[in-house]
């Protein structure tokens, strides 16, 4: 019996540390919070604010040196934390549920999936000739089409996207009044993103279960959620309606998280993004009067020493002494744009052309990239996107040398032929050609020092003496603004942020004309993020070197990139400059692509839909490799005949049979 | 293939030298080694595995009953450790980190260090000389029953399991713990389930799986905890099949005694490795 | 614009290194460890020169007496005291076993990193002899090696270094793939570093604590082993007073209740591995984590 007058769930004054040995650290400071039937309330944060936390704690699951040491959990109306052993079963029995972020190791992978959810039945009581059936039904619900075959299956037979519909279905089996989602998307392809959040949705409207949405990515929150709670250090610091608090928000840290978002219309050319000074707080760190004060640009002496009060400003919450600074808050000055020379560039830094790599051998052998060809100019930015299996890694692993392409790929350098491994290159070849990874914790030997690491390289790389070689360093330091006081560092004493910069220093040693970068940024908070973007653009103006940027992220890609090339299953589905592929006319896929990213301020363009999964490399389809979920799809002969590229002038060119007349353009706001 | 003039360790450091030759010619281990090896090889797959020279009598038919007899032994100490193994290392890993958990961990480690004699000779001192509660060699009287035969076998088997016992108990306790940190685990307890509901349905089918397949690869410490044990209590078995032919440069002997070795390890393995992929549904069904 | 970040992260490496060795010193297990280890070091070094009696003296007017006042772990057969040949029988056991684990870990290691960072036909061929060496028993493979080359110390000191060497080469090169796969290989390869280069600078100083953990379980089963072997008559050869050779000359005897004979040299054996191991157990548990 839920009293609909009562809130589905209600966090008071929830304070929740973790022992560490020995140490105390308080990661949850007095949260207040309250979801009422039916609704949906997204909490949205950076890493170690405790946003988790606050997910588990709900579910009274905290790790053993975890604990509530203030406040109360209330779920419709009972208090979580007085509930003995057999009551607490009970209630994640049939009043809470949750779904995590991996869902590949959420589920057992010896049991059967129809097994393991036919127990939350057998735990909910219903009788035992009803399990198969219903277990049928929930997962239906979810949109699995064959859920006979898929309940025989074992998890590690499912794709991604499958097994987050499979724990969707699980938890959603007991009829739950509040489903908690951890960061349900993160890691999934962006068009199956997309899908498992339209699945939400509708199954949100179909019942009254409340939702609690956890997530760093606001647009997600935006979308999915009627209200949102920002938390900073554990703190929340602002509460409101999601339109309202993203369009206009009142405290200086969700301003601060805006502005570093590159969205719609940004440009690298127009403005550098804005980023908040100073870094996060560490777990547990305590800090006097309001905990956003050291970083915050309108604080003053008394957000230094007093913490602030929550004032409530109307359907709006805001911990801070001065809501209205928040948007008068300055904007950096903008840099000169970069002149991006339009023409084609007779003398390109890179060109490739007829690219083809395949793994394995003997009998298992698949073929990873099929005829690529680009150029890049000098100075230039190309963004490469696409999802898992396009290819864009093993792509930029071939360019590097790292791995060997097919006999027949050719790889030129400033005119000059390279040879297809790394090997047979010269070092000027190696010195001009170099790569920032995406995990900076990978990417930079943990045994090293900064120094060694930046002072070898340019060893390595360049005539340099060994007397001059301590001026680059720190020519390479002031560079990418790294404090002198870190080069005797090793990574392991480094923040995320940091540790990205001593890569780009030492990418930078050998004055390289081409850096590829890898997903430099995904391993990052927003906020870093916005600084390390910012950096790479004014190494760009200032050295005249060429980026190839890979990203899932479109709308850092869209900030970043000069040119854009999109690939499906290791082709080029279409490539051209950065404004003309975003508001088309443009391949069916990237209208897909584009249709599935969820965006901030509340317009989205409708959802182009796609069916299935992307298809195994090992088995890709016939003819047009994009055909078996095109939604724009021709006929027979996109079944039977791969396209060739076709250009579209202005540098413009993409692989579809439709014409050029009929293909997509972007809707909504560009 | 070992170096030894063979006719000369059969005969002696005295003997004539042409008695030596005559001997190494009548067994043919004058020819040249390859010719040798070739020969014992074929002879070998057709199941003759050559006259010993110690007992100028067919290897085969030591190697049978001598075999048999280590696998009985064998298979009372693994009857023994690996139930207890298991065990004790669920419940190490249950209790985690406490006590018990500790007390577990530095016993089993213990154990498994002593060598087997030292073990051997403080049990026999305890049990077999001091209290009589067993015999001290393990040859049991010609005819003896079933359960004579276990009884004589019980005391050696012992310090096998020492040996064994701490490794098994060690890689249950490491993948119970993986399989209680796991996120699936989790899942089944926020699912609703009660905590032993959770362990029996979830943890252990997962739990066991690598603990399976690393007690094949102990077979290894088994067998060379058997020559030292058949020693020490007297008994016919590979072991000290091998010692004895290696003391005696028997070669045929050796060799046939180290193939059957190598060849039982290669099996136990195979075996190992069919029974994991039988239980693991990722090797089974492969992925889609 | 500087982003500054926390100076408390300068200082966090040091401390951890302090931590740790701080950890490992006080795990109750490594201390106990460390003191039997210790004092049977002391033994093997000094023990000759403290010991009542002297270890070789024959006195066969005092055979096989009980332990007494006189002689607290009794005498054997040849009238020895068994106190002192204990003491002195450290020696032996001591040299031989640290030097053959020197050797496994060394060889060892080189054998692991050039497996694990070729890979390929390289990876292969030794995989399949390591495989085929470590099917077979230490114990056996050790009887015939020392059935063909003799019972010299040397020899005992090459078997159990290169029987042990595969082993550690498994951990190390396992090890090694793993950080084969990190991307600052991918980045000393961008700078044209030799592939010597890589393993022993970039890919070694991360791959120290498993080796170390390895070695000191090596160690622990080297003096097994060297105990074993000398027990079986294939090892330490007479008159040393080790203490494996002790027991197989006087085993014989417990029938007829002379246990003096060979429980003190049982026990001396038991606590020395179970010390090693006790120490091994405190060093894994800290840099494992």
């Amino acid at each position: 019996m839920i009293d609909k007058r009562k809130p589905t769930l209600k966090l008071e004054n929830l304070c929740v540390q973790y022992s560490v040995k020995g140490e105390k650290r308080q990661i949850l400071h007095g949260v207040n919070i309250e979801i009422a039937p039916g609704e949906a309330y997204g909490i949205v944060g950076e890493s170690g604010c405790g946003k988790s936390t606050a997910a588990y704690a709900v579910l009274r699951y905290l790790p053993r040196n975890g604990s509530v040491n203030q406040g109360r959990i209330l779920i419709n109306g009972q208090d979580l934390l007085g509930l003995g052993k057999a009551q607490l079963r009970e209630l994640r029995r049939t009043s809470v549920a949750m779904v995590y972020q991996d869902p590949g190791r959420a589920l057992n992978p010896t049991i059967r999936v129809g097994l393991q959810i036919e127990e939350v039945f057998e735990l909910a009581r219903i009788p035992k000739s009803e399990w198969a059936h219903r277990t049928e039904e929930v997962l239906r619900r979810v949109r699995i089409s064959d859920p006979q075959q898929v309940m025989e299956r074992y998890p590690h037979q499912l794709s991604g996207g499958m097994q987050q519909r499979v724990a969707i279905a699980m938890a959603l089996a007991s009829m739950p009044t509040l489903l908690v989602l951890d960061e349900p998307t993160t890691g999934l392809d962006a068009t199956v993103e997309a899908d498992i959040l339209d699945l939400i949705l509708q199954l949100r409207r179909d019942s009254s279960t409340s939702i609690l949405f956890i997530s760093h990515n606001l647009a997600v929150i935006a979308k999915m959620c009627d209200r949102v709670g920002v938390l900073y250090a554990g703190r929340l610091v602002e509460e409101g309606r999601t339109g309202d608090v993203f369009n206009s928000p009142r405290h200086p840290y969700t301003v601060g998280l805006l502005r570093c978002l590159p969205q719609r219309g940004r440009s690298k050319n127009v403005a550098p993004l804005t980023t908040i000074p100073g870094v996060l707080p560490p777990a547990g760190a305590v800090i006097p009067g309001c905990v956003f004060s050291p970083r915050c640009a309108v604080a003053d002496e008394i957000c230094r020493t007093i913490e602030p009060d929550i004032a409530d400003l109307g359907n709006r919450l805001c911990k801070c002494h001065y809501p209205e600074r928040a948007s008068i808050m300055a904007v950096v000055e903008p840099l000169p744009p970069i002149q991006y020379r339009s023409s084609y560039d007779p003398d390109p830094a890179l060109e490739i052309r007829h690219l083809n790599m395949t793994y394995g051998a003997e009998t298992i052998k698949f073929k990873a990239l099929h005829d690529v060809s680009l150029t890049l100019g000098r100075g230039e930015t190309l963004g490469l996107v696409g999802e898992s299996g396009s290819g864009k890694t093993t792509l930029a692993r071939n360019i590097l040398g790292i791995v060997k392409p097919d006999a027949g790929s050719s790889i030129r350098l400033d005119g000059k032929q390279a040879a297809a491994e790394l090997a047979g290159r010269t070092r000027e070849q190696v010195k001009a050609l170099q790569i920032v990874f995406q995990n900076p914790d990978s990417a930079l030997n943990r045994s090293h020092t900064v120094r060694h690491m930046i002072n070898r390289t340019i060893a390595k790389l360049t005539n340099i003496s060994k007397r001059d070689r301590e001026r680059r360093v720190h020519e390479l330091t002031r560079a990418v603004k790294l404090s002198d006081r870190y080069l005797d560092a090793r990574p392991s004493q480094l923040s995320g942020g940091l540790k990205q910069r001593v890569a780009i220093a030492r990418a930078f040693s050998g004055d390289p004309r081409i850096v590829v970068c890898d997903e430099p940024t995904s391993a990052l908070d927003v906020s870093v993020q916005a600084a390390i973007l910012n950096l790479l653009v004014e190494l760009q103006n200032s050295k005249q070197v060429s980026f190839i940027f890979i990203s899932h992220d479109l709308g850092v890609v869209r900030y970043l990139s000069d040119r854009i090339a999109v690939l499906y299953l290791g082709r080029v589905m279409e490539i051209g400059p950065a404004e003309d592929v975003f508001s088309g006319p443009h391949h069916p896929y990237t209208e897909a692509l584009l249709s599935s990213v969820p965006s901030i301020d509340g317009k989205h363009p409708e959802r182009v839909k796609l069916d299935g999964e992307v298809p195994s490399a090992l088995k890709p389809p016939s003819g047009c490799v994009f055909h078996t979920r095109c939604s724009r799809k021709l006929g027979s002969i996109c079944e039977n005949t791969a396209p060739d590229l076709v250009a579209l002038g202005n540098l413009h060119a993409i692989r579809c049979h439709i014409p050029a007349e009929q293909l997509p353009r972007s809707r909504g706001p560009g | 293939m070992l170096p030894g003039n063979v006719g000369r360790a059969m005969l002696g450091p005295f003997a004539d030298q042409r008695a030596v030759d005559l001997l190494n010619h009548e067994m043919g281990t004058d020819r040249p080694y390859l010719v040798q090896y070739g020969d014992w090889i074929s002879g070998f797959l057709a199941g003759d595995l050559g006259l010993s020279y110690a007992y100028r009598a067919p290897v085969s038919e030591f190697l049978a009953t001598a075999l048999l007899n280590s696998l009985k032994l064998s298979l009372v100490a693994f009857l023994m450790v690996v139930p207890l193994g298991i065990l004790v290392g669920v419940i190490a890993a249950l209790q985690r980190d406490r006590a018990i958990d500790r007390v577990i961990s530095v016993v089993g480690l213990s154990a498994s260090i002593v060598p087997e004699f030292v073990s051997g000779i403080i049990l026999i001192l305890i049990f077999g000389v001091s209290l009589r509660w067993f015999p001290i060699s393990a040859t049991w009287p010609t005819g003896a029953g079933f359960f004579t035969q276990i009884y004589y076998l019980i005391l050696p088997s012992v310090p096998l399991v020492l040996i064994l016992f701490g490794y098994i108990a060690r890689m249950t306790r490491a993948g119970m713990i993986e399989a209680l940190d796991a996120e699936y685990t989790r899942t089944a307890i926020l699912k609703g389930l009660s905590y032993p509901q959770v362990i029996w349905r979830h943890v252990l089918r997962n739990a066991l799986l690598p603990t399976i397949s690393v007690i094949a690869t102990q077979t290894v410490y088994l067998i060379g905890g058997l020559v030292v044990i058949e020693i020490l209590f007297h008994y016919q078995g590979i072991g000290s099949l091998i010692f004895t032919a290696a003391q005696k440069r028997d070669f045929p002997m050796l060799q046939a005694g180290v193939m059957v070795v190598g060849a039982l390890f290669v099996a136990t393995t195979l075996l190992a490795d069919l029974i994991y992929a039988a239980l693991n549904p990722r090797i089974r069904l492969g992925s889609q | 614009m500087m982003t500054d970040d926390n100076v408390r992260a300068e200082t966090i490496r040091n401390k951890k290194e302090r931590r740790n060795l701080y950890r490992i010193i006080g795990s109750y297990t490594f201390i106990i460890g460390a003191a039997i280890v210790l004092f049977w070091v002391l033994c093997a070094i000094f023990g000759r020169m403290l010991v009542p009696f002297d270890p070789f003296a024959d006195d066969m007017l005092n055979s096989l007496s009980p332990p007494s006042t006189e002689h607290w772990f009794g005498t054997d057969q040849l009238g020895r005291d068994v106190f002192s040949r204990v003491i002195a029988g450290a020696r032996d056991i001591l040299t031989i076993a640290p030097l053959a684990t020197l050797i496994s870990a060394v060889v060892g290691t080189a054998l692991g990193l050039v497996m694990g960072y070729f890979g390929g036909v390289v990876d292969e061929v030794t995989s399949r002899i390591v495989d085929a060496v470590l099917a077979l028993p230490t114990v056996i493979v050790a009887l015939l090696a020392l059935t063909a080359l003799g019972t010299s110390i040397v020899a005992v000191l090459f078997v159990i270094g290169f029987t042990f060497a595969p082993i550690i080469a498994r951990t190390v090169r396992a090890s090694v793939l793993t950080e084969r796969g990190l991307d600052y290989v991918s980045a000393a390869k961008l700078r044209r570093e030799s592939s010597l280069y890589i393993m022993f600078v970039e890919i070694l100083p991360n791959i120290i604590p498993p080796i170390v953990v390895e070695t000191t379980v090596r160690l622990g089963y080297a003096i097994f082993t060297v105990a074993t072997l000398s027990f079986i008559g294939f090892g330490i050869q007479p008159p040393s007073p080790d203490w494996g050779l002790s027991i197989s000359t006087n085993y014989g005897l417990i029938g007829g209740g002379y246990w003096w004979t060979v429980v003190f040299d049982s026990l001396a054996i038991a606590s020395l591995v179970i010390g090693v191991n006790l120490m091994a157990d405190g060093i894994q548990s800290v840099l494992n984590d």
